[in-house]
């Protein structure tokens, strides 16, 4: 299977079960609608005859070439993966999302934990909970050296005593369990000060801090409780923070909605602001709300990707990148292998999210749904017939995913979306697919520049 | 080639022989985590 596609001046051909990415001209592009194995020695008539507005040589030239990339197995190569979704079993337990704060301090409009409390009270986790969540990791984990945390809420700087208290409990015992944790915290910054950014820097390997881009969009949608915008307040910290990062990973995310369907305007208002790795994603949310992006909105996303697509490209030809684009960002050569491809995320198996009293969901995004709860850190016990579900949740279990270009590339999507917005865990949520296949368009051919100058 | 430049190695057969080994970091797929895609991950057997 292949995928071709026109992005700017580029002609682009994917290779989709090789990972195969070749740079074409337009005879070739044009002469690959015809052009199928199995490949003649030489090119028949009826293809040239097709090919009438070419020079008879060259198309037979190209022909040869794409015969030459096919006998490389760099072109047509066969779907033969699905023996390794039979590895597609129960795991380890290695990443925890931990729910530290069931309560938020600002009012977000398209919040998907119901602004903070996932249906349920608003309550902060314990200290103790969370050092027994370390331990409840640890058991859980088995072989896994590299055991991933992330603070999450609501608001995690709310629980800000638990967050500590975590992270020092969890260094204290992971040298005499082998194990390393990474830390990783997401936040709206209005409660970040000098010793919490100081603490974040040192302790954090990753962090999220949430901003939607320009003062007038980020404080329609992420107001205060008493209506007032976030912008003025988070801003300055999110400045400071980065400031002190040093070589660390962070993302400065928003989330555009219909309100702000030319986002391309936030990426670059935040770049403005002095930020480089941003991220910025569409809202998912049920379609009947006004902020929600539909079908209709397609063509205009699509648009702004292209626009994005392009100011990148002007920055990397011209070897002067200002900001890394989350969503754009692909290694066409050193990136997971195969095997994880197949399987995603891997929540409810190899991931699960912590709620302050100690409940397992699946992820942060089943949190809440009674059906998909999977046990409690105190039980110590974890549903078997939830994790065997969610074990054999790969490409080739899922609808359409196993006919799709983009499979190796986003896994099959977010189960929790799949089962919110679409009723069933394996049939993938649509929009959520046109718009990660665009993206994945546009980080292949960015991909192809930054090899083609070097960077 | 003339015609055609092939920007990478191809060799997504290759890692799935020697893959799975599931020292990688997870890759939540949801729009809230900014992880969108695994695309972006990285291998942590490469070294």
């Amino acid at each position: 299977m292949i995928h071709k596609y026109i992005q700017n001046d580029k002609y682009i051909v994917l290779d989709v079960c090789s990972g195969g990415v070749h740079l074409v001209d337009k005879l070739t592009y044009e002469l690959l609608d015809y052009a199928k194995p199995p490949f003649e020695k030489v090119c028949p008539d009826e293809i040239l005859d097709k090919m009438s507005g070419y020079d008879k040589n060259e198309v037979a030239e190209c022909y040869d070439e794409l015969r030459e990339l096919y006998e490389a197995k760099m072109l047509f190569t066969d779907d033969d993966y699905a023996k390794y979704a039979k590895m597609a079993m129960k795991a380890p337990i290695k990443a925890m999302c931990l729910h530290v704060s069931h309560d938020c301090n600002l009012r977000c409009k398209y919040c998907f934990a119901q602004t903070g409390d996932f249906g349920g009270c608003r309550m902060l986790m314990t200290p103790e909970t969370g050092k027994k969540a370390m331990d409840f990791l640890i058991e859980n984990s088995g072989d896994r050296v590299n055991l991933e945390v992330d603070f999450f809420g609501g608001e995690p700087l709310m629980a800000w005593d638990t967050v500590v208290e975590t992270v020092k409990y969890a260094r204290s015992i992971e040298k005499a369990h082998n194990k390393n944790f990474r830390f990783t915290i997401t936040t709206n910054g209005i409660l970040l000060d000098d010793e919490k950014i100081d603490y974040i820097n040192k302790e954090m390997s990753n962090c999220v801090l949430s901003l939607d881009g320009r003062k007038e969009i980020n404080d329609n949608i992420r107001p205060t409780p008493s209506g007032k915008g976030s912008y003025d307040i988070i801003v300055p910290k999110f400045q400071k923070l980065v400031a002190g990062r040093g070589d660390k990973d962070y993302y400065v995310r928003g989330t555009f909605t219909k309100y702000n369907l030319d986002f391309a305007n936030d990426v670059l208002h935040i770049n403005e602001l002095g930020f480089e790795q941003l991220s910025v994603e569409p809202v998912v949310t049920d379609e009947s709300l006004p902020y929600a992006i539909t079908e209709a909105d397609l063509p205009a996303i699509f648009n702004e990707y292209d626009r994005l697509y392009t100011i990148m490209e002007k920055q990397t030809v011209e070897k002067d990148r200002k900001f890394n684009f989350f969503h754009f960002m692909i290694d066409l050569n050193q990136g997971p292998c195969a095997v994880k491809r197949l399987r995603g995320c891997g929540c409810g198996n190899e991931y699960v999210a912590v709620t302050p009293d100690g409940d397992i969901y699946p992820c942060h995004q089943f949190v809440g749904i009674e059906e998909w709860k999977m046990g409690n850190i105190f039980e110590g016990t974890v549903n078997q017939e939830i994790k065997d579900y969610f074990a054999g949740m790969h490409i080739y279990s899922k609808e359409g995913c196993s006919e799709c270009w983009a499979r190796f590339y986003c896994s099959g999507g977010c189960n929790a979306n799949s089962f919110i917005y679409e009723g069933d865990v394996k049939k993938p949520h649509k929009l959520s697919c046109e718009t990660q296949k665009k993206r994945i368009e546009c980080a292949i051919a960015l991909a192809a520049v930054k090899q083609e100058t070097g960077e | 080639m003339k015609h055609i430049k092939t920007v990478n190695k191809a060799n997504l057969k290759e890692t799935a022989a020697k893959g799975g080994c599931g020292k990688c970091q997870t890759s939540c797929q949801s729009a809230c985590k900014t992880s969108c895609t695994v695309a972006n991950q990285k291998c942590e057997a490469v070294k």
